[in-house]
């Protein structure tokens, strides 16, 4: 009866889960989406205190379970309140990383469940097992992997690692951990043999993700998203539990294929992500001709004030700075003025595909306003001012015509046709992905220099004295 | 049997998975991914599971750990799928409230 019951609301979260997903695929029914997988988990978190124990009983409320009830509120409230609060808390421009985090937090609890499983007086056996410890091993990837990732991107860790044979040893360090596992499998959960096979899992999970630049890392995340999907959706077999299963192999199916879709926006096939990352050296032969001329604020501003038709190209530069407000309050100056303002947003500005134009949306600029690619790359030619902020490789014209650069073949937006190109720019060093942009050293093209936040502050002043 | 049974969801739920985002746009990429990120914070469920039958002091640790990170994973994922959503709300009201002024 209780086995019904509980099983019975399994599903129920099953069903919520999938409606979410799937309404959260268009914009119009995003947030219903969210609110539904909300309920789902409200649901499953509430039943699951309901779960049958051994001898008929409930498991959670049987003699001598009353330390694990507990822990289990406990480690809810503390977990879930020390998370609900930095989500909350967090700006931004930083929510790449905490999904990062967060993720790798779900594929850590998906190791640690097959870890209890090891542990336990009566461990898996069998197909279990074996479903245990390949989940485990992507579990423990998913974490330390994840982990990685959110150092990256806060800035923690600068500089992608790279050592000589790389792939060769991660293979080679997949193919001992994965035989660790199958003797566990076949030998028993010996502690040595566990406590090998874990440490050697969360280690892989760094050496893969270690050389991987930080222009890549957003595919990486959707792929470790996916990875922690499945291992949830394997350990749920183990558990025979079917909410966990169904969610887990809807989001590790759904993480691959968005993880395609991301890698196909920025022209990276996943293979080139993930075993020949984007490096610096690699464009050592591609030294720029002309040279870099600067202008004032002064000059943007005119430049601005007096044209028909300026797009703004923002990039993470952009966001970093928290300029976006500011770029709207010039935005309104300059249509004040009758100057036509496009925004045109890249598939991968920001650091995710879609980051941008949630960070515009939260500066209050209108939608109608914002273009995506393929609608504005026609008029840049018919443009009197490119605005370029604190964006480069979406814009660099050596993805058009340099075959031995790394990003070639890259979409790019087209700023280099505008009549005009100002680029605002922190300094004069290459991109994030450390490659030299021909843009800036276009005949048309002007660099204005500065924080974004200040240079555009400077720029309105300007405006404001031409009016 | 029951096995078998596990393998059908297993696989069903792979194409329900492909099928059920196939066609999004671009600009729901991230807030998408974050929502996938929230769902597989169900885990949670499996990491109480775990902690429920725990007998040893280790397994209480390790049962702890797991349902501290499955909530943080599934709070978490919540509250930031639902602030970048919320960003959407904001846009597409904006853009209403432009048209009829």
């Amino acid at each position: 009866m209780l086995s019904w019951l509980v099983n019975g609301a399994y599903l129920v979260v099953s069903v919520l889960f999938i409606l979410g997903l799937k309404a959260m695929s268009s914009p119009k029914t995003a947030r219903k989406g969210i609110a539904w997988a909300g309920v789902g988990m409200l649901l499953a978190t509430a039943v699951t205190f309901l779960i049958p124990g051994g001898d008929g009983g409930l498991a959670f409320f049987a003699p001598g379970k009353t330390i694990n009830l507990i822990l289990c509120v406990v480690a809810i409230v503390l977990g879930g309140g020390i998370a609900a609060w930095l989500g909350k808390v967090v700006k931004m421009t930083d929510m790449p990383q905490m999904v990062a985090i967060y993720n790798g937090m779900g594929g850590g609890a998906a190791a640690l469940i097959a870890a209890v499983a090891f542990t336990s007086a009566e461990p898996p056996t069998g197909t279990h097992a074996t479903l245990a410890m390949i989940g485990a091993l992507i579990g423990c990837v998913a974490f330390s992997g994840s982990t990685l990732a959110f150092a990256k991107l806060q800035g923690i860790m600068k500089k992608a690692v790279r050592w000589p044979a790389q792939n060769l040893g991660n293979v080679l360090h997949t193919l001992v951990t994965l035989g660790l596992g199958i003797a566990i499998v076949i030998a028993g959960p010996h502690p040595a043999l566990v406590v090998a096979f874990f440490l050697m899992a969360l280690i892989l999970g760094l050496a893969l993700t270690s050389p991987i630049g930080g222009a890549d890392m957003p595919v990486v995340i959707s792929l470790l998203n996916a990875f922690t999907g499945l291992a949830v959706g394997l350990e749920g077999y183990m558990l025979g539990n079917p909410a966990l299963i169904i969610a887990g192999i809807v989001v590790g199916a759904a993480g691959t294929l968005l993880t395609q879709l991301m890698a196909k926006a920025m022209n990276r096939p996943l293979t080139n992500v993930l075993f020949a990352p984007i490096t610096g050296e690699a464009q050592a032969g591609g030294t720029m001709e002309g040279s870099m001329k600067e202008c004032s604020s002064m000059d943007a501003a005119a430049m601005m004030r007096y044209a028909e038709h300026v797009i703004i190209v923002p990039g993470y530069g952009m966001a970093v700075a928290g300029a976006q407000h500011k770029v709207y309050e010039m935005t309104k100056l300059l249509e004040a003025e009758g100057v036509r303002v496009s925004f045109a947003i890249h598939p991968v500005a920001g650091r995710m595909p879609g980051h941008m134009n949630v960070l515009l949306a939260e500066a209050g600029v209108p939608y109608d306003q914002i273009f995506d690619l393929d609608e504005i790359n026609a008029e840049f030619p018919l443009a009197d001012v490119a605005l370029v902020i604190g964006a480069n490789d979406v814009v660099n014209p050596v993805a058009r015509t340099d075959k031995s650069s790394p990003i070639y073949g890259m979409p790019i937006l087209d700023a280099d046709k505008a009549r005009e190109c100002i680029v605002i720019k922190r300094g004069r060093g290459a991109g994030y992905s450390g490659i030299e942009n021909a843009l800036f050293y276009a005949d048309n093209t002007s660099m204005l220099y500065g924080s974004a936040q200040q240079a555009v502050a400077d720029v309105i002043t300007h405006i404001k004295e031409l009016s | 049997m029951t096995d078998l049974l596990y393998l059908y969801i297993f696989v069903l739920a792979a194409f329900v998975g492909y099928e059920v985002i196939s066609r999004v746009p671009v600009i729901l990429h991230t807030p998408l991914m974050s929502g996938s990120n929230f769902v597989h914070g169900v885990v949670l469920v499996g990491s109480m599971w775990a902690l429920a039958h725990a007998e040893t002091p280790l397994q209480l640790v390790l049962g702890f750990l797991a349902v501290f990170l499955g909530a943080a994973n599934a709070a978490g994922g919540y509250v930031v799928t639902e602030r970048m959503l919320g960003m959407f709300a904001s846009k597409s009201d904006a853009a209403r409230a432009k048209k009829g002024a």
